[in-house]
């Protein structure tokens, strides 16, 4: 099994570089392909146990820990459980039919097997930080992630690309400044960049341990994004191709709340406690600002994009509870926000391709010439929503139970804030869905039917949002007994 | 399998089905919705008494189950919801046979008979509120479903966002309630012993969601704007589903109820009691008229709740199902003949529509209450149980439900007479025609119930199955059928239209300058000062870094003196610092 680690990475790295150097067709198959194999690859790592042994709060199913860089010390240290397993298997879904999409519809200016490379490696980069045991690797992983998306937004996006792209590069890289400084304050204090050995804290001050909480925190609240460090995701949103916004939304965002889980958390937990009442309170400020911004938004993929900010308020939020129950929330709102989100931008980029606007006043009638894509997309809303039953329900309902069951003041006044906010987005939705879909037709839509292409990348994201939300089991089953070890270690 | 799952499970497989065929597939739609909904009536009398479960999902500490729970209450109400549900079924086939989004419409309503009967049987508050919340996105995709309404699509975006304001306490309230029991199982949760304060914030907190669903006062403004949807949802809505949920998980969950919680919830239902029968006198359009009524018979139900009788509840929720699902079916009759909803539009039509006639004179004697029909016997356990309350609830409660009930008798009499007399009496404006067989039949049946549903109190089965007293009929009953017939003459003389009436009150307009107005200010504040302020500074800062850059660029490209001179200067400075230092 320790090879299927390596091969998970192996894999899309060479199907990018076949991809970058065959000619336009044939590499495009040949991305697609790997990124089939390492969505094939990543199903067999789940292993239905939980080893109650260890001393570590982290216990991976599998392990690889080989040397790396013996002269600084750097190890090659993988491994899988989980919390990260179902990230995982998210990302090389999304990462699939996102290069399966581009098969379908060629991109201006083209170059359509540059594109599913860059994707690779954009998957690569995602693996890694989910799969990384060692504080450098997941530095690193995390920063091979930045250029190849740079590059989809300022190749392949909408008209004001090059302004969207370098915002999200140079916000993200001085995240990533601080995130350096950060996993370097706690490597050399603590004498090991072991992420199985560091979490809980180990022989870290308190001081240090706060030092680096912040610098972690801040650098993943950009990811994230966290209010008010969000602002370069609505142009990213915005400017990006779909692929790049399903990517982006999908499971780019999650690297900075699993970061936030895995490394900030974990390694840090006194200066998490420190930090925990204000985190709670920016998470609550974004669901209410993120809510509120749409429903005063007029363009459809920026709409999109703010939801994202409110969403990642409630994982922000159950994170920040620091309970079991909050954190799993915050994984299954992960996960959820994953699978919904991936399947609205990819509406949104069919309805603006079809429409050739986003702006909501001049879209309406969706329904009278496309009621599929009207069906659906209702679907996709109302998955986001929260709808109990759907996946997005228990992410949001269980952050706000989480916070009810800290207890106190602060902690109920924020749940009830969050439950506020759960009805504001209800708000935005009906919104947009009343904008978009009801009324009177306006303009023609080219073509009002759906591709066969677009109905197969969609199926597997509305056939998710459904199960996860029947059985959400799936996704918590396997994370309960590693979550629980790491609220223990956070707590003694 | 748990059996009593088995009754939401069909209508749901009848919907997943109904969603994926072709919008040209009006026959296949038509026979999975009839099964859909004739499967899940079939099912409901042979249900067992149980209370079983299985685990759904551990979540830190806490429990999920997945299971069902089904009492004598809950097969009755079962019962109900599938006889009105394959009502409007069998119904809309013909109501909507020129609608070419009938595949959709009718899985949609097999859906909302799936989330009704989910909240019937829910053995887990979870589960519950699945079933509570899917109900309120259907209601909106059924509200929206005409596209002839201009109006259709802000009466739909309404009854959700109202409803699912007031689930926002809902949530809390289920949230209080699992925390402090460590379980989300409605039986784990009655079994718990939870402080006095705990047992009133979480019973107040979900009455705010009941407030919501069952349109009770301050949250019943969706109600009557929810008109705009297909007269067969109306049924649907105001008889057996959405509506009667809120009613129903109070009975379920009773006993965690505090004096306190009661209290308000009787203040709630006096004044919608009589809010909605004030407002029913004074609308010209028809199904208003019905919608009001429903907003007041919910009120009469609510009371009964806050005195102490759950039984009298039940039973006015199963009889208001019969009558309601009657009079907005054959209101349907009448619109489809004369193609307007307005009353002054109508008249004379009894000679036109005679099986209509007849239905919907027994539904609005049994909304008045008039003696034998259904109505009377369970407004009159009401009336009761207020005259003798013996719930937690302190005792001006039950004078103050008694006297609402009361004066709402009188008020309901009123505006049945007026609408029987506007559609039926009266010189003709219009010419009817009986309705197509489909539309007719079911109107027939449920005449049926509404007749005589009542006077199952005489029957101690049923009157075990919901806890009901048996029927003691003394001199105070004289006192409701007074006030009936005193009613009634006034309202079939005419009364003339007050306007606080006719608008409601204003509610409408303060609800929308006291929350609509302010939060919509609110939300464009916020994107400006989201926009202007937070990515202004991310902004400026790159412009910032820009300038500077640019400056400094320039600098270094000065002519020859200039940099002579400040190379020179930098080399003093630097000495001076050196010998400083």
């Amino acid at each position: 099994m320790r090879w299927l680690l390596v091969a998970l990475l192996a894999v899309p790295a060479a199907g990018a570089l076949l991809a970058a150097f065959l000619p336009t067709k044939a590499g495009q198959v040949a991305g697609t392909v790997a990124a089939a194999a390492a969505l094939g690859l990543s199903l067999p790592l789940y292993k239905d146990s939980w080893f109650s042994y260890g001393s570590s709060a982290v216990r991976p199913w599998h392990e690889v820990d080989l040397s790396w860089v013996p002269g600084l010390d750097l190890r090659f240290h993988l491994g899988v459980d989980g919390v990260s397993y179902p990230l995982v298997v998210l990302t090389a879904l999304l990462t699939l039919l996102c290069c399966a999409f581009t098969l379908w519809r060629a991109l201006a200016p083209g170059r359509g097997h540059t594109l599913v490379a860059l994707l690779l490696v954009i998957e690569v980069g995602i693996l890694g930080t989910f799969l990384a045991l060692d504080l450098v690797l997941f530095f690193v992983f995390f920063e091979v992630v930045l250029l190849p998306m740079y590059a989809v937004i300022a190749v392949w996006g909408g008209d004001d690309r090059a302004h969207a792209a370098r915002k999200f590069v140079l916000y993200t890289l001085f995240g990533s400044v601080l995130l350096l400084v950060g996993v370097f304050t706690v490597v050399v204090s603590a004498g090991t960049a072991d992420i199985v050995a560091l979490t809980g804290g180990g022989e870290l001050s308190r001081g240090t341990q706060i030092a680096a909480f912040v610098l972690l925190a801040i650098a993943f609240a950009v990811k994230s994004p966290l209010w008010p460090l969000h602002t370069w995701l609505p142009d990213a949103h915005t400017q990006a191709p779909t692929v790049g916004s399903v990517i982006l939304a999908g499971v780019l965002l999650k690297m900075g709340t699993y970061g936030l889980i895995r490394v900030a958390v974990g390694v840090a937990p006194e200066g998490a406690r420190w930090a925990a009442p204000a985190l709670g309170i920016l998470a609550v400020a974004a669901i209410v600002v993120g809510s509120l911004v749409c429903l005063a938004q007029t363009e459809l993929k920026r709409l999109i994009a703010y939801s994202s900010v409110g969403h990642m308020g409630f994982v922000l939020l159950g994170i920040a509870t620091l309970t079991t129950t909050g954190i799993q929330a915050a994984l299954i709102g992960n996960v959820a926000h994953g699978v919904i989100t991936g399947l609205l931008f990819f509406l949104a980029g069919a309805i603006k391709e079809r429409a050739h606007t986003g702006e909501l006043a001049q879209l309406g009638g969706l329904r009278e010439q496309s009621p599929w894509l009207a069906g659906i997309l209702a679907f996709a809303a109302i998955a986001s929503l929260g709808l109990p039953g759907l996946a997005g329900f228990w992410g949001e309902a269980f952050a706000v139970v989480a916070s009810l069951d800290r207890g106190g003041p602060l902690w109920t006044t924020l749940a009830a804030v969050a439950a506020v906010g759960g009805a504001l987005t209800a708000a935005y939705f009906l919104r947009l869905l009343r904008r978009v879909t009801h009324g009177p037709a306006a303009g023609a839509l080219d073509p009002p039917g759906l591709a066969r292409a677009e109905v197969a990348a969609w199926a597997p994201l509305v056939l998710l949002a459904l199960v996860v939300g029947l059985l959400p089991a799936l996704v918590l089953g396997m994370a309960g007994d590693p979550v629980g070890a790491l609220v223990e270690a956070v707590r003694s | 399998m748990i059996p009593g799952v088995l009754l939401p499970a069909v209508p749901f497989a009848a919907a997943l089905v109904g969603l994926l065929l072709p919008l040209r597939a009006r026959r296949a739609a038509a026979t999975v919705a009839v099964i859909g909904a004739g499967g899940a009536l079939a099912i409901a009398p042979f249900l067992n008494k149980s209370d079983e479960s299985q685990r759904w999902l551990d979540i830190g500490d806490l429990t999920v189950t997945f299971g069902a729970r089904v009492d004598q209450p809950a097969i009755l109400v079962a019962v109900a919801v599938g006889v009105v549900a394959l009502a409007v079924q069998v119904y809309s086939i013909a109501y909507l046979a020129g609608d070419d989004r009938y595949p959709p419409y009718a899985a949609q309503v097999s859906l909302f008979t799936a989330a009704m009967l989910l909240v019937v049987v829910a053995g887990d508050l979870i589960m519950l509120l699945v079933g509570w919340e899917v109900m309120g996105i259907c209601s909106y995709l059924l509200i929206g479903h005409d596209r002839r309404l201009p109006e259709a699509p802000a009466a739909a975006v309404k009854a959700f966002i109202v409803t699912r304001v007031g689930d926002v306490g809902f949530l809390l309230g289920i949230a209080v309630l699992g925390i402090g029991a460590g379980t989300f199982r409605i039986a784990g949760v009655l079994a718990h012993d939870y402080s006095a304060t705990t047992l009133t914030v979480a019973g107040l907190l979900l009455l705010a969601g009941v407030a919501g669903k069952s349109a009770q006062f301050p949250l019943h403004t969706w109600l009557p704007d929810a008109m705009a949807g297909p007269t067969p949802i109306s049924a649907l809505i105001h008889a057996a589903t959405m509506v009667a949920a809120g009613i129903y998980v109070v009975t379920r969950l009773y006993p965690l109820f505090t004096g306190t919680a009661l209290a308000v919830l009787g203040v709630m239902a006096a004044i919608t009691l009589l809010l909605g029968a004030l407002a029913a006198t004074a609308q010209d359009d028809i199904k208003r008229v019905l919608a009001w009524s429903t907003v007041s018979q919910i009120g009469y139900m609510a009371g009964a709740l806050a005195v102490g009788s759950t039984s009298a509840a039940l039973f006015h929720l199963l009889t208001h199902a019969a009558f309601k699902a009657l009079l907005f079916l054959a209101a349907g009759c009448v619109i489809h003949a004369v193609g307007s909803t307005l009353m002054s539009r109508m008249g004379g039509l009894r000679r036109d529509m005679p099986v209509t006639f007849w239905s919907f004179a027994i539904g609005l004697g049994a909304l008045a209450g008039l003696p034998p029909l259904a109505g009377f016997w369970s407004k009159e356990s009401i009336v009761v149980a207020a005259h003798h309350p013996h719930g937690p609830a302190p005792e001006w409660v039950g004078w103050l439900v008694w006297l609402a009930a009361l004066a709402g008798i009188a008020i309901t009499a009123l505006y049945a007479a007026r609408l029987l007399r506007g559609v039926f009496f009266g010189p003709a404006n219009a010419h009817g025609h009986e309705a197509p067989p489909l539309m007719r039949w079911p109107i027939a049946l449920l005449a049926v119930p509404s007749a005589l549903l009542g006077l199952a109190v005489f029957w101690p089965a049923f009157r075990e199955a919901i806890g009901l007293e048996e029927a003691s009929i003394d001199a105070w009953a004289l006192l409701p059928v007074a006030l009936l017939a005193a009613g009634a003459v006034v309202g079939w003389r005419g009364v003339p239209t007050v306007p606080a009436f006719a608008r409601a009150f204003w509610l409408d307009e303060v609800q929308h300058l006291l929350l609509v107005r302010p939060v919509r200010s609110l939300a464009h504040g916020i994107r400006l000062a989201d926009e202007a302020g937070v990515d202004g500074a991310v902004e400026g800062t790159g412009r910032l870094a820009v300038g500077l850059g640019r400056r400094l660029a320039t600098a270094h490209r000065s002519g020859l003196p200039r940099a002579a001179t400040a190379v020179l200067a930098a080399a003093v400075l630097l000495a001076a610092l050196g010998v400083i230092l």
